[in-house]
C-alpha cells in the first residue's frame, strides 16, 4: 500500500468509502502497481493483519478469494463438466454471456456458515477485465458481467469494486474502447497510468490522472481531477507534480 | 432572461430530448434536476433505471419529488439472471409501452436511465420505433382520446456509439443537450429543433445544487443563433462523439472527441 498515493485519494484503509467502484487504466505503461496498492489497501483494513500485508495467511483465513483464471482455464477442458465453470464460456462456440462466472463471485461472497465473519465488507478485484475480451467474449457481455458484479458488491452487500482495463492505445480496437468506456461510466473513481508521451525516462516512470465521478451529492464547483507524475521505487511509489520530480530540482 | 433559460425550459417543447454527456463530465445529475423540474411542475415522471440503483437515483430528493417518481427497476436483475418471477415483463420496451397505455391525460415525462444502456442491448431500429411511437404520442393520428405531452429524456453516454446508432437518434429528437466545462465550471449545449422553424444552439453554464436545483449563471455566452447545419455526420469512422459546427462557449467540446477512455 503506498501511503502517499492514500493522501492524493484522501482516503485510509479504515475510512475508506464503502459502494464504490474504482478503475484501474493504463496506458502505455503497466498499470499492476496499483492494483498491488489496492488488494493491500483493502486487506489491511480488514484490521486483523497486524504487520504487513500476507497473502498467504489471508487466503487461509478466507478473507482473501483467489479465481486463478490460467489454472481455471485449462481445468475445464481437462475436467469432466458435472456443474457450471466459472469459465464456461471457453466451452462455447459462442460466448453468450458471463452468468456462470457471476455466479462463481456471488458463491464466493456469501458468508460462511457458523465461524467469525470473514470480512467487514466484501472487496471485489479484477485484474485484468482486458483478458475476457482476448478469450472472444463480447464487450457488451463483459459489461453486463460488471453490472451484475456491481449490483451484488456494491449495492447489495455495501461493498467496494476495483478493475484494471487497459488501455490499447493507438492500435484501434473498438470492443476495448467500449469496455473502457462503459466501465467509465460505471465508476465512481477512475485511475489512469499512462507512460510519458516522450518515453522511458529513469527518474519519472509516468503520469497518473485522477478523475472523481458520480458524488453522492453534486458541488457547485470542484475539482474533478488531478495528474500526477509517479517514480516506482523498490517498496513505494512518490508522486509528484509535473515536472517537480526531484532529480529534476 | 429569456436567453438564460434555454435550460430551464427545455421539457416544454416535448418530445425527446438526449442528453449527451461523457467520462469527465457526467450526465446524471442533469438528468436528475430535470426530473425534479418536471415533478415540481406536478407531471408524473417515470424513471426507466438500468444502470443505477432506485436507492442511489433517488437520493438527494425530498420527500415530496420522490413521491411523484415511478421507478421501473431495470438495475438489480436486468437480464433476468436470477430467473425469478420479479423480472418486469416486457423489459424496458414492454415498460415504456405500458406507460403510454396510461389513461391519465395529463402531461408525462419518461427519463431514460440510460439510453445508452438501451442501445446497447436492443436492436437500434426497434428502439428507434418505440422512441418514435411514444416522444410523438400526442401528435398519434386517429386517437380520439387528448393524450397530454410526452418528454422523453434519454441519456447517453456519447463515447459508446457509433455513428449510425447516433445519426439516427439524433433524427429523431426535438433537442440536444452536450454537456462540458471548463476548469470545473460545467456547460450544456442545447440544440433546439422546432417544426417549421430553423435549429436554434446555445450553450449554457449551469451548476446544480445539492438538492438538484439547477443553478443558471452567465459565462462565456454565445447568443441563441440559428444554426447552419444541424446535423453534421461523424467525419471519420473512428469519430464515437458526434461532431458539430456550431460554436460552443467552452472551447473544450473538441477534446473529448478522441473518446479513447479518459
Amino acid at each position: 500500500m503506498f501511503v502517499e498515493l492514500n493522501n492524493l485519494l484522501n482516503t485510509t484503509p479504515d475510512r475508506a468509502e464503502q459502494g464504490k467502484l474504482t478503475l484501474l487504466c493504463d496506458a502505455k505503461t503497466d498499470g499492476s502497481f496499483l492494483v498491488h496498492h489496492f488488494l493491500s489497501f483493502y486487506l489491511k483494513g480488514m484490521g486483523r493483519i497486524d504487520a504487513g500485508v500476507n497473502l498467504t495467511v489471508a487466503r487461509e483465513r478466507g478473507q482473501l478469494v483467489f479465481l486463478e483464471g490460467l489454472k481455471s482455464a485449462v481445468d475445464v477442458f481437462f475436467q469432466t463438466q458435472e456443474e457450471p465453470h466459472p469459465l464456461q464460456f471457453l466451452r462455447e462456440a459462442n460466448a453468450g454471456n458471463l452468468k456462470p462466472l457471476f455466479e462463481f463471485v456471488r458463491e464466493a461472497l456469501k458468508p460462511v456458515d457458523g465461524g467469525e465473519a470473514r470480512w467487514t465488507y466484501p472487496v471485489l478485484l479484477v485484474d485484468d477485465l482486458s483478458v475476457l475480451l482476448s478469450l472472444g467474449v463480447g464487450a457488451v457481455a463483459v459489461l453486463d458481467f460488471i453490472h451484475y458484479c456491481r449490483a451484488t458488491v456494491c449495492w447489495e452487500l455495501k461493498g467496494n469494486m476495483v478493475i484494471l482495463v487497459h488501455d490499447s492505445g493507438d492500435v484501434e480496437d473498438e470492443e476495448n474502447d467500449i469496455l473502457l468506456n462503459g466501465v467509465s461510466h460505471q465508476s465512481h473513481l477512475i485511475l489512469r497510468a499512462e507512460g510519458l508521451a516522450t518515453g522511458f525516462c529513469r527518474d519519472v516512470h509516468g503520469q497518473l490522472r485522477i478523475l472523481w465521478r458520480r458524488p453522492s451529492q453534486p458541488t457547485a464547483q470542484r475539482d474533478q481531477s488531478l495528474t500526477y507524475q509517479y517514480k516506482i521505487q523498490d517498496k513505494s511509489v512518490s508522486f509528484f507534480a509535473k515536472g517537480m520530480s526531484p532529480a529534476v530540482l | 432572461g429569456r436567453e438564460l433559460g434555454m435550460l430551464d425550459s427545455l421539457l416544454s417543447l416535448g418530445g425527446l430530448v438526449l442528453l449527451w454527456d461523457s467520462v469527465e463530465w457526467e450526465g446524471r445529475s442533469l438528468l436528475k434536476a430535470l426530473v425534479k423540474k418536471s415533478a415540481l411542475c406536478g407531471e408524473q415522471v417515470h424513471i426507466l433505471g438500468c444502470e443505477v440503483s432506485e436507492e442511489e437515483f433517488r437520493e438527494g430528493f425530498d420527500s415530496d419529488i420522490n413521491n411523484r417518481l415511478v421507478y421501473h427497476d431495470f438495475f438489480r436483475d436486468p437480464l433476468n439472471w436470477s430467473k425469478t418471477e420479479e423480472a418486469l415483463p416486457g423489459g424496458p420496451l414492454g415498460a415504456l409501452r405500458a406507460i403510454c397505455k396510461r389513461t391519465d391525460p395529463g402531461p408525462v415525462t419518461i427519463a431514460l436511465d440510460s439510453l445508452s444502456w438501451l442501445l446497447l442491448h436492443l436492436p437500434c431500429t426497434t428502439l428507434c420505433q418505440a422512441l418514435h411511437a411514444v416522444s410523438h404520442q400526442d401528435s398519434c393520428p386517429g386517437d380520439s382520446s387528448p393524450v397530454g405531452k410526452v418528454s422523453v429524456l434519454g441519456l447517453l453516454h456519447e463515447e459508446l456509439h457509433g455513428p449510425g446508432p447516433v445519426g439516427a437518434l439524433s433524427s429523431l429528437a426535438q433537442t440536444e443537450v452536450t454537456l462540458g466545462g471548463t476548469k470545473g465550471q460545467a456547460s450544456a449545449h442545447i440544440l433546439c429543433r422546432r417544426p417549421r422553424q430553423r435549429p436554434t444552439d446555445q450553450t449554457q453554464w449551469f451548476s446544480i445544487l445539492p438538492d438538484f436545483s439547477l443553478d443558471l449563471q452567465e459565462g462565456p455566452s454565445v447568443e441563441s443563433q440559428p444554426c447552419s447545419d444541424p446535423h453534421i455526420p461523424p467525419v471519420s469512422k473512428n469519430a464515437r462523439a458526434r461532431t458539430r459546427k456550431c460554436s460552443l462557449g467552452s472551447g473544450q467540446r473538441g477534446e473529448h472527441k478522441s473518446c479513447r477512455g479518459w
